[in-house]
């Protein structure tokens, strides 16, 4: 056994450096860095940049445009891309509906959708919760009725992340409502300029407008957007959800964030020392410290499993519950560690293009919002309670 | 980047199991705890015959250059066996300080019949005023003339009371750290022996003017070597925790499974299966540090040992957070001494009490927290 990284993954790795640091706009990496949101138009400007590189869909395989990558590369391009504060690219078309149509679509679809999606012409959103759909997914009540070539569909979406900016939206709906629970249920691609959607905000607690309920009346689809067969929407959920947790111990995210907490509680004062000499905080980073190197080795064991042929399965829920809760504690202590600036609230220089005159307040203003933001890791995908019963299920049998 | 065995070691691993499973049952363990100590064990001889003496020590002082992996499967075995016999402590420990310090004459008197199964050894390098710390010690090595002269107290050397001899760690005269070799029969050196609450041999050892030949000292200056060696022992104690941890999980899962209440197996209720979930997760995650550690030991000093703190003090509290699920998920039978997994719950509590604690290697983390990484 060895954990050290090849000359030739190690050169990759030095390559995506070198990539980040001339290719990645200083306006972008600022605006990651101090944890503003970005526009569309700077998502976009990013996603071209990755795109023209080839490395867009570090997922795909090569016949679709992808570019080739194993696991433990992917693994390097996501930390460096968190180290360098490079956007995280909005997943719904390159990670999750592509992998789906790629496995379960016509040839029509294929052809139309891929290259679309690798040169970010849509903007794909994901019609899966509902309002009485939430870890209990499949019992979603959306309605799909057919009248000829097209379905009618009927029913509220929630939590639609980013759904303000997409024009395609991919939906879990109901085909056949006499059918058991999961078997009635069809993949449907919804273009979301069709008469009758509509998009609402969801303000979070932290004042961001990232999350959407989507109301569809009567929306008609052609039979043409299913994906699959119909009654087979559920095999196309479960199987997106295994490309939903790669990288799921957000990995690259926390370490970046806990370089950063390091930094932040050397310079932060506490009665004349750096915070992090005080005890009862240096012993929190600690912990954090050790959590992550546990981590780490944990998913490199399963990259590498991945690498060597096996398929990421129960093992990825183990990191999705550690690698949440560490990224919470991780944002708990940055939160902390900015002390009384924590309190200050600006909305419009967080989510909007607002400035501040005074560089001391942008540099901290997002490290409560971030806190209250990142409460998400633990419930969406799955919540980890879910993922817990999960494990419990599927690795211990119980 | 490599997690997977060679075939030699998915062979080894192979071996032990069965072993494990043929010859240390419940019972068996009892009778190997309850034989005399001056006895050199069937299992020990087995070991022999396996290789297993050989293989954790390089191939120029006679062993089979076994790796830190390697070790760490051995140990893993061990653990999951709740293996009685001082693998760690007879032979891994004062063999590797050996290899590291001792001359040819030494090795040959000392360390070939130490991997021929001949003799066992012992490392006394603990003292009770200095807690964990291996080098703030007070016993003393005094020069007289041609010969060294020992004088102090070791505690908690486990192991003693079946050593042929004992090294032993003392401040010589011009403040460096030596290592002498103290034959089990000296003059002057006084042993009381117990066993500690999870089961292992020990000894105090009271050094009252024991006096020695130039060939009993392991050279100059020992710190560095010392501290080499302790970091393989605490490789090799993370390993033997994941061992132990896996069959606690096991064990505690396959309670579940089987006992009844409410008219249900205990395994159908949500709370029970998500503590279980979280013994898992605890496992796991020790078991990466586990790997960590094996895999750290020939890096520089500063990377190793801080490593090894990290991965010593993390499965530190995995082995209790595990050991005390155990317990309580097997309700009051988790009391009992009858049900075996009480025993694995003991070592894994008193596991963090070997080699430096929890707090111990946290310091050590702590205070290198942001000049390593």
């Amino acid at each position: 056994m060895n954990l050290n990284y090849t000359p030739d993954e190690l050169a990759f790795r030095q390559e995506v450096r070198d990539f980040l640091a001339t290719e990645l706009p200083d306006d972008i990496r600022e605006r990651v860095r101090l944890g503003r949101r970005l526009s569309p138009d700077d998502q976009l400007r990013w996603q071209n940049i990755l795109s023209e590189r080839g490395w867009l869909a570090p997922n795909w395989p090569v016949e679709h445009g992808g570019p080739g990558w194993g696991p433990v590369q992917r693994h390097i391009f996501e930390e460096e891309c968190a180290a360098a504060h490079a956007p995280t690219i909005v997943p719904f078309g390159v990670n999750m509906v592509a992998p789906v149509i790629m496995r379960f679509g016509s040839e029509a679809q294929k052809q139309h959708y891929l290259p679309r999606i690798l040169a970010n012409q849509d903007w794909w959103c994901q019609g899966y919760s509902e309002p009485g759909a939430g870890s209990d997914l499949a019992s979603l009540k959306t309605r799909a009725v057919r009248e000829g070539d097209h379905y009618v569909v009927t029913g509220q979406k929630t939590w639609t992340t980013l759904g303000q900016h997409a024009n395609m939206m991919f939906c879990l709906v109901r085909t056949d409502p006499d059918a058991k629970k999961q078997a009635g249920i069809s993949f449907l691609l919804i273009d979301m300029t069709s008469p009758g959607i509509t998009v609402r905000p969801i303000i979070t607690l932290e004042g961001a407008h990232e999350v959407n309920e989507v109301f569809l009346d009567e929306v008609r689809v052609p039979v043409a957007n299913r994906v699959g067969e119909e009654g087979q929407g559920w095999s196309c959920a479960k199987f997106l959800l295994t490309h939903e947790r790669t990288g799921i111990a957000g990995l690259g995210h926390a370490k970046q964030a806990l370089r950063h907490l390091k930094s932040l509680a050397t310079r932060v004062q506490h009665r004349g020392r750096p915070l992090l000499e005080l005890a009862s905080f240096r012993q929190r980073v600690v912990k954090a410290e050790l959590e992550l190197m546990a981590l780490e080795v944990t998913n490199l064991r399963v990259i590498a499993a991945a690498r060597d042929g096996g398929v990421p399965g129960a093992e990825s829920s183990l990191l999705k519950v550690r690698g949440s809760e560490l990224r919470q504690e991780l944002s708990d202590l940055t939160r902390r560690a900015l002390g009384p600036a924590a309190l200050p609230f600006f909305p419009d220089f967080l989510h909007g293009d607002a400035e501040l005159d005074d560089p001391a307040q942008a540099e901290s203003a997002a490290g409560a919002a971030q806190y209250f933001n990142r409460r998400k890791l633990s419930i969406y995908g799955g919540a980890n309670e879910i993922q817990k019963s999960i494990v419990a299920k599927t690795i211990l049998g119980m | 980047m490599d997690f997977s065995l060679t075939d030699e070691q998915r062979m080894l691993t192979d071996t032990l199991d069965r072993l494990m499973a043929d010859r240390v049952t419940p019972e068996q363990r009892r009778a190997m705890l309850e034989a005399p100590t001056n006895e050199r064990s069937a299992l020990w001889q087995t070991f022999a015959e396996l290789g297993l003496l050989h293989m954790p020590f390089a191939e120029e002082v006679g062993g089979l250059g076994g790796d830190g992996t390697d070790l760490m499967l051995i140990m893993q075995a061990l653990g999951r066996g709740l293996v009685p016999e001082a693998y760690l402590a007879g032979l891994v420990l004062p063999g590797d300080l050996l290899a590291r310090l001792g001359d040819a004459g030494q090795q040959a008197r000392w360390l070939a019949p130490l991997l021929e199964g001949e003799h066992q050894l012992a490392l006394a390098w603990q003292e009770n005023d200095a807690r964990y710390d291996a080098h703030g010690i007070a016993t003393a090595a005094r020069r007289d003339g041609e010969r060294w002269v020992l004088e102090g107290g070791k505690q908690l050397v486990l192991n003693a009371a079946s050593a042929a001899a004992v090294l032993v760690t003392a401040r010589r005269d011009d403040g460096g750290l030596g290592l002498f070799v103290v034959p089990a029969d000296a003059t002057g050196l006084s042993r009381r022996d117990y066993r500690t609450i999870d089961d292992q041999s020990a000894s105090d050892l009271t050094l009252d003017a024991v006096s020695l030949s130039d060939d009993a000292c392991l050279g100059r200056d020992v710190a560095q070597a010392l501290d080499a060696s302790l970091a393989l022992g605490r490789a090799a104690l993370c390993a033997e925790a994941v061992g132990a941890m896996e069959v606690a999980c096991e064990q505690t899962l396959d309670y579940l499974k089987e006992r009844q209440q409410f008219g249900t197996p205990l395994s159908a209720f949500q709370s029970l299966q998500h503590r279980m979930v979280d013994m898992h997760l605890h496992l796991e995650q020790a078991r990466s540090m586990a790997i960590l550690a094996a895999t750290s030991l020939d890096r520089p000093a500063a990377e190793r040992d801080y490593r090894l703190a990290a991965a010593k003090a993390y499965c530190g509290e995995a082995a209790r957070f595990v050991a005390e699920q155990a317990i309580q998920l097997h309700g009051g039978m988790g009391m009992t001494e009858e049900c075996y997994v009480s025993h694995y719950a003991k070592r894994l509590v008193m596991f963090d009490h070997y080699l430096g604690d929890v707090d111990h290697h946290l310091e050590h983390v702590s205070d290198h927290l942001v000049d390593v990484v």
